[in-house]
């Protein structure tokens, strides 16, 4: 792992130049380790993909002595079981839905394709037989959260498959300046859902009903302590839905009458490694159970 | 009552801010220049942390329904009660009825506007600073508007006419503006020439400088050490695996223009950063105007914490001052 401090009241840790499940497993053991050692003068610990950051006030303890306690926590991290106590969820997803589409016919000049849609251009550089197969393969396996931010509640996913199953889409040559408000996005390696309306580069496949992000603390599923619904380590769970769905769902919220459907699951990495496929069929049945 | 009769560009309710969301993508937010509504808040005899406004570039136009006293502390935008002009850095007296408004701006950028009892908004997620691009906190989530009202809080009225001490006055001094820097994050991914060009250039502030960052230009691109980019980093020289960005981070996309990230920092993502803004800085890239010239200076660890120690040096007296 490579330590670097950022500035006076930072320090940047990665675990990894790649992203893998690995990198970010140990980025979350690393910080759930930070966090329960309640260190005096820490002030934020944030995991990542395949990193993670601190801030501390160094009047309270010392640079060094910060860099010190995280390399000896690294060192017990070592040692533990890789398995976490976690949350699934399964999100209904509109894909190839029209708010996207417009948004992303009016930002043609800025794409690598401009005579494709995103979903288009991003099925054919995965080498995937049409739109539908894209879809298939997007929804088909389940996604961890590996980090929230850029923006409040923005949830970075990682697809539970192995490297050649994983899809990449790079983002858009020059940014958007639009991005509908609960839009499912991809870049690199990771779909994004975009908590708010704004400025983006990912590529738009979609949108989903629900809210993940709740300044106004309107939406009861979403926990006033943190207005945001997901933290690192969630597990996530794409189901796509048609018009009428998405429109059922979009009222129900409305009416104060919904929660996405979520089950609290252990997830152990080991036993995901040895059989991928059995393990993310098992997680689904933790959801219809 | 305070009522907005003109909102200034984008006034915001800014307090000292919101600690412990980063990692859900929740920034700090607060007053940009901290020393400066601090001290406001004290002239006034208010806590260091009760909200004030954040008047950027330009002020608003505020009646008060209320006495109060009022400070005004930071950028060089002179206050006027009825026209009259009042002293920045120093209280002053407001009676119902009368109206506070700004000449032009003088210098700096950024003026806090404190009353006594403090700017009463609900206090979400612990602090009541705006975050406006996640609709968070201050009045509605958002900057002010004409037509807006603006309750005050319960406090005991400071006398007019304390001042802070012009030597305590802090902000930017020297052209170009010299902001300290610590390298780091990604450093290593520029090379040896590429880092030497960046603090040898004088940088210019662009027109793209506000709470979420100041973007600097005019300097030379910066070259990368070549590499096979990582799995998932994207394919630009400049792309990372998307992390977790410091505040006072500076991120080169592209390797071209520097952004520095500020209070409403977008809290991570996928550009490289060669270093951070030490703390003792912050409040001076709050001060910037746009086309001012900067070049960034190294420093080490033990240089940054004696400037912070400076720093809090100057808020010490400002207290002792006043109290």
């Amino acid at each position: 792992m490579r330590y670097s401090f950022g500035g006076d009241e930072h320090i940047f840790v990665e675990v990894d130049e790649s992203m893998s499940l690995e990198a970010f497993f140990k980025a979350l053991f690393i910080t759930n380790a930070v966090r329960d050692k309640a260190i005096d003068g820490v002030t934020e610990i944030c995991p990542a993909n395949a990193s993670f950051q601190i801030k501390y006030d160094p009047d309270k303890i010392s640079p060094d002595d910060m860099l010190a306690e995280l390399k000896s926590l690294e060192a017990s991290a070592a040692s533990a079981p890789s398995v976490i106590e976690t949350r699934i969820f399964e999100f209904p997803v509109y894909y190839q839905d029209p708010w996207t589409h417009e948004t992303l016919m009016r930002f043609r000049d800025r794409h690598q394709d401009p005579n494709a849609s995103d979903l288009e251009y991003a099925a054919r550089i995965n080498n995937k037989a049409s739109v539908q197969a894209f879809i298939d393969a997007h929804a088909g396996a389940p996604w961890f959260v590996s980090m929230v931010g850029f923006v409040s509640g923005l949830p970075f996913l990682y697809q539970m498959v192995d490297r050649p199953r994983q899809l990449e889409v790079p983002k858009y040559l020059r940014p958007r300046t639009d991005t509908p408000k609960l839009t499912v996005g991809y870049g690199g390696c990771f779909t994004a859902i975009y908590s708010v309306r704004g400025a983006g580069g990912y590529q738009m496949f979609g949108i989903t009903p629900v809210p993940i992000y709740d300044p106004k603390s309107e939406v009861d599923y979403i926990s006033d302590d943190t207005m945001c619904l997901f933290r690192p380590g969630d597990i996530v769970k794409f189901k796509s839905v048609d018009r009428a769905h998405y429109d059922h769902v979009t009222e129900q919220v409305a009416a104060g009458r919904f929660a996405p459907k979520m089950k609290p699951v252990t997830f152990s990495l080991d036993d995901f490694n040895a059989d991928i496929d059995g393990y993310n069929k098992k997680l689904e049945g933790v959801l219809d159970a | 009552m305070l009522e907005i009769k003109a909102p200034g560009l984008a006034t915001t309710v800014q307090d000292l801010g919101r600690p412990g969301y980063y990692h859900l993508g929740i920034p700090l937010s607060g007053a940009m220049d901290q020393l400066a509504l601090t001290a406001a808040n004290l002239l006034v005899g208010n806590d260091a942390n009760a909200a004030g406004l954040e008047a950027v570039f330009m002020g608003p136009e505020i009646r008060f329904t209320e006495n109060a006293t009022v400070a005004v502390c930071g950028a060089d935008l002179p206050p006027k009660l009825d026209g009259e002009p009042q002293p920045i850095w120093t209280s002053f007296a407001v009676k119902a009825g009368q109206t506070l408004s700004f000449d032009y701006l003088k210098q700096g950028a950024r003026a806090y506007i404190a009353v006594t009892g403090g700017i009463d908004v609900p206090v979400r997620l612990g602090s009541r600073s705006t975050y406006a691009l996640g609709a968070l906190g201050g009045h509605e989530g958002r900057p002010l508007q004409a037509g807006d009202t603006l309750k005050l809080g319960q406090g005991r009225p400071a006398a007019a006419g304390r001042s802070v001490p012009e030597a305590l006055r802090r902000g930017p001094t020297g052209s170009p503006v010299e902001l300290r820097m610590l390298p780091g994050l990604y450093w290593h991914r520029i090379t040896e020439a590429a880092g030497q060009q960046f603090f040898a250039d004088t940088w210019k502030v662009a027109n793209e400088a506000d709470r979420i960052g100041y973007r600097f230009k005019g300097g030379a691109p910066l070259e990368f050490v070549p590499r096979e980019q990582p799995f998932g980093a994207g394919s630009d020289p400049s792309n990372i695996v998307d992390a977790c960005y410091p505040y006072g981070s500076i991120q080169v996309p592209g390797g071209t223009e520097p952004i520095v990230l500020h209070r409403d920092a977008v809290s991570g993502g996928g550009y490289m950063m060669v270093g951070t803004v030490i703390s003792a800085d912050m409040d001076l890239i709050g001060q910037l105007q746009p086309n001012t010239p900067v070049r960034f200076v190294e420093v080490d660890m033990a240089a940054a914490l004696d400037a912070r120690h400076e720093r809090a040096a100057i808020l010490d007296q400002i207290r002792q001052h006043l109290s």
